[in-house]
């Protein structure tokens, strides 16, 4: 934890209140936020999407995107106040005395210019250091935030570093001026796990270091409890409680707060194995595939039964959604084969009957992508009945409102919206009824619940493992977060590179021995223990975290 | 040369004026944030714009107390100022109509729309009423001789004028406002069907391409390239010439070939559009559940492509539009477009095109073959307001 070296207040927020503009009438969208940060303290902000987290750390820079404006309050940064700063005062301060880190590293550099060369535009600009010492000093940085060869990534382009790589030289640009407060707005929500905990230790690292007051916006409590001095709960706009991290774990007074903290505790019990000689749902069998010439996987071979739950967990890149895509016939395989109840399926999707077709279904990661914005909630669910069960007219409608009540939404209320308008969780129940619609024996799940807040993501599990017993489906679960993995699955396969490193029942994979992958896998999930990082750091040393062990693993 | 000197010394003076003018506004709003956080290149901005229509206004007076006789040396400019204020007021009057009658959807459209868009949908609207209707409003016939040719515009005997004929009448005396209005059936019907034809032919091949892809694409796509490798104009002139040719051999008007032509030559652009929009679309997931459901190539396309591709696609159609009315008006300039006796704005323009000398002695002898061109300009630009707008809306959507 940083040091409280100076009890000078350095922030200051008093009734602040934002106003958004929708449908021609301004609504309010925070409701009198109060905020005090001092000299070197980290305020964590959580809460779930639209709870205004992102808002309230704009507006104490001062700033607030397109379409809003902040109605009434103060905001004070070091006595100067930011709310009627002129243009110029704040042109100053931004960039200079307080700095920002988006979520998106990777759209937020501009991709036309070398890192060093956006990384030294704000000291150059604001007269701190010139253009080489600025240079110097990023490298510096680079080396400080354990950037892999300091001395020249910097004179990369954006695309040709990693994504966790970009969010530490993001951090080393927001601290090249040596800034007074840093806003962290989900620096490492868009990361796998190994990557974000070599991230999350170098940012605390450094923030440290120089004594730098920053606000962590984020709306993991793990992440949080390892970064933030104090926690304060938002929700819908309105500040629900504050207290010190520590208290705030152990402790927590509101309903709601209690209720964050009590998502990761959904678990369902392990489901006893199956008898020996049964015959799989699916089964993938020995299956090597590669986008063109470039291969991809490399002899994956494993067994989905039924009314059981399959999770298939790796990083990014591992393998497990060409998985899916072999499984689906979108990629047919170069070798090896997908059986469906012991009969070998067709590679290609195209050569499929409608029957097969029909048997596995698919839910996606993206609700927004996988639901046409054009069509109606119950044309998108209509069609699959329409067209694999030939119900038309009364028929049709009355099965898509069973498949509203089923994924537990009011289907009067429903049935003729666009997918716009509604919620991400609701989106996500309406890609799921979809799935349902064509009364598959097996769906493919994802990443289903890696885009949304944790109590809508627990909704969504408990869902899924109510129609698992009800319909007796078969899930393959694809996910690179272990607490989900945790909650839902039955078996457990490791994939790493291509190739399934481990698998078997969950219990036995939460279980030591682990393969050494798995180990690191289960090792970089942040606990709700403030003290979890320092201890993994203790125990492990820098260099045996993240994707230094992964490559240190060959 | 002194004019030139004046300019020099406006665009100079205006600086210190204009960080007067802020200095100024900053002290009497008392640091409002529109003029405290303003920079000194917009207040600037702000200063030429002024003096622009200062200098206007100040024409404008000259314009309207200056001696008609012998000649009438502001003509175009008080016609034009004329036109800018009645359009302007117009289009102003049309958006406040629009923002309370019709239907809650619509109302809100026009409670959220520039006066611009509503001038160019006022714009569209009475052309399509005219060219709709033009055989009831047209006091004559297209190809009705009257007489008295090369009658002045204005309708005034003085002038040489005559009330009869509002604008004129062209050099074989034919009604010009009979022509212009019949012109617009002719030519903006013309250009609406080659353009529907145009934006079926290129749509429904881009969105082929775009989701069957593979040899298909690259057929399509190389042919079309190559066809947009050779210039427009002088292609559909070459192509019209070949067809002049057969339409005297087979007895077809060679109109329809015009039609078919252009059509061909304008489904490249659509084509690339249709297919850079679709490929956008057919990586989404949606796309991907309909290909493993089963779906077939006509329920993709029409069903899952189509309707969110309809925004950039009215764009481009409006667009489109524009370009395919001024290559008809062009051909027909040149002589290959659209036949006599029918009516028509680009033969029309050529027809009366020597009377354009006169402009600097008889301004109003001048404005007979302006008339024309200047109904395709009004039209042009109406629809690009909309365009715009649409294009604006579209955008501000995806957000």
């Amino acid at each position: 934890m940083a040091q409280l070296m100076d009890n000078d207040l350095l922030l200051k927020v008093r009734g602040l209140k934002i106003e958004g503009r929708a449908d021609e009438t301004w609504n309010q969208i925070v409701n009198g936020v109060d905020l005090d940060l001092k000299k070197g303290e980290v305020l964590g902000l959580i809460g779930e999407s639209g709870a205004g987290k992102s808002t309230v750390g704009l507006a104490s820079m001062g700033f607030t995107r397109d379409g809003c404006r902040i109605s009434g309050g103060s905001v004070e940064f070091d006595g100067i106040d930011l709310v009627n700063a002129s243009a110029n005062v704040k042109r100053q301060l931004l960039g200079k005395r307080i700095a920002y880190v988006a979520q998106s590293a990777a759209a937020s550099f501009n991709p036309a210019h070398k890192l060093i060369d956006q990384h030294t535009e704000g000291p150059t600009q604001h007269g701190v250091m010139s253009k080489s010492e600025s240079e110097n000093d990023g490298i510096e940085l680079y080396r400080k935030l354990r950037l892999p060869d300091p001395d020249s990534i910097g004179f990369r382009y954006p695309h040709q570093v990693s994504g966790g790589q970009l969010q530490r030289a993001m951090t080393a640009m927001a601290m090249a001026c040596r800034p007074d407060l840093i806003i962290f707005d989900e620096p490492t929500t868009a990361l796998d796990v190994t990557t974000q905990i070599e991230v999350l230790a170098s940012i605390r690292e450094i923030v440290e270091e120089y004594n730098t007051a920053a606000i962590y916006i984020t709306h993991d409590l793990a992440v949080v409890a390892q970064m933030a001095d104090k926690i304060k709960v938002l929700l819908k706009g309105d500040e629900v409680e504050e207290a010190d991290t520590r208290t705030m774990l152990s402790a927590p007074k509101e309903d709601y707060t209690k209720s964050l903290w009590a998502v990761r505790s959904f678990e369902r019990p392990q489901k006893p194995p199956v008898a020996v000689d049964a015959t799989p749902v699916v089964r993938v069998h020995n299956v090597t595939a590669a986008y063109g010439t470039v291969p991809v996987l490399h002899d994956v071979s494993f067994d989905i039964h039924e009314g059981r739950t399959v999770a298939v967990v790796g990083e990014s890149g591992s393998g497990k959604s060409t998985t899916a895509r072999c499984i689906t016939g979108l990629l047919p395989p170069k070798q090896g084969h997908i059986e469906f109840d012991g009969q070998p399926l067709p590679l290609d999707y195209r050569k499929r009957t409608k029957d097969q077709l029909r048997q596995a279904q698919m839910i996606y990661q993206m609700a927004d992508t996988a639901l046409n914005p054009r069509s109606k909630i119950g044309d998108i669910i209509g069609r699959p009945v329409e067209f694999y069960l030939g119900l038309k007219g009364a028929a049709k409608r009355k099965r898509v409102e069973e498949l509203l009540d089923q994924i537990e939404l009011e289907p009067s209320q429903y049935i003729d919206r666009l997918p716009s308008e509604l919620s991400g969780g609701q989106k996500q129940r309406i890609g799921i009824a979809r799935a349902l619609a064509a009364e598959p024996k097996f769906i493919i799940c994802d990443e289903v619940t890696s885009a949304l807040d944790q109590l809508v993501a627990e909704g969504i599990l408990r869902l899924l493992a109510k129609l698992q017993d009800d319909l007796k489906l078969s899930y393959m679960f694809i996910t690179h977060d272990l607490a989900t993995v945790k909650a839902i699955a039955d078996e457990v396969v490791v994939m790493k590179d291509g190739k399934v490193v481990e698998q078997g029942l969950k219990n036995d994979m939460f279980q030591p021995p682990h393969h050494p992958y798995t180990d690191l896998l289960l090792s970089s999930v942040p606990e709700m223990d403030p003290d979890w990082l320092d201890n993994l750091l203790a125990e492990r040393g820098v260099d045996n975290i993240g994707d230094a062990a992964v490559d240190k693993m060959g | 040369m002194s004019t030139w000197m004046m300019i020099l010394a406006v665009v100079v003076a205006a600086a210190p004026v204009a960080w007067a003018m802020r200095a100024g506004l900053q002290s009497a709003t008392g640091n409002a944030p529109k003029w405290r956080d303003m920079p000194l290149s917009v207040a600037y901005g702000y200063v030429i714009g002024a003096v622009i229509l200062a200098w206007l206004a100040y024409t404008y007076y000259l314009s309207v107390t200056a001696e008609r006789t012998p000649v009438d040396t502001y003509f175009f400019f008080r016609t034009a100022v004329h036109g800018f204020v009645l359009f302007a007021a117009a289009a102003w009057v049309f958006r406040l109509l629009g923002q309370y009658v019709g239907t809650a959807g619509t109302r809100k459209l026009f409670r959220n729309m520039p006066v611009t868009a509503a001038f160019g949908i006022l714009v569209i609207l009475i052309y399509a009423i005219v060219s709709i209707f033009a055989g009831l409003i047209a006091p004559y016939g297209q190809e009705e001789v009257l007489g008295s040719a090369n009658v002045v515009p204005g309708g005034n005997p003085a002038m040489g004028g005559n009330p009869e004929f509002p604008l004129g009448t062209d050099q074989i005396g034919r009604d010009i406002l009979s022509r212009l209005i019949y012109g617009a059936q002719n030519t903006v019907g013309i250009a609406f069907a080659t353009t529907c034809l145009a934006f079926f032919i290129g749509g429904s091949l881009g969105f082929l391409a775009a989701t069957l892809q593979g040899w298909l694409d690259q057929v399509i796509s190389r042919t079309v390239d190559v066809l947009m490798a050779i210039p427009a104009l002088i292609f559909a002139l070459l192509l019209m010439t070949i067809a002049t040719v057969w339409a005297n051999e087979f007895g077809i008007n060679r109109t329809y070939f015009m039609v078919v032509i252009i059509a061909v030559i304008d489904s490249t652009r659509v084509f690339r559009l249709a297919r850079a929009v679709g490929l956008n679309i057919v990586v989404m997931d949606y796309i991907e559940a309909a290909k493993l459901r089963g779906e077939g190539l006509g329920y993709l396309i029409f069903k899952e492509i189509l309707p969110n591709a309809t925004a950039p696609l009215l764009a481009e159609f409006g667009l489109r539009f524009c370009f395919v009315f001024l290559t008809i008006a062009s051909l027909s300039f040149l002589g290959v477009g659209i036949q006599p006796p029918l009516a028509d704005w680009g033969t029309m323009v050529r027809d009366l095109s020597q009377f354009i000398n006169f402009a600097a002695f008889a301004p109003q002898v001048a404005s007979a073959p302006l008339l024309a061109a200047g109904a395709i300009a009004l039209l042009t630009v109406a629809v690009n307001f909309v365009v715009d707008w649409m294009l604006h809306k579209s955008s501000g959507l995806k957000e």
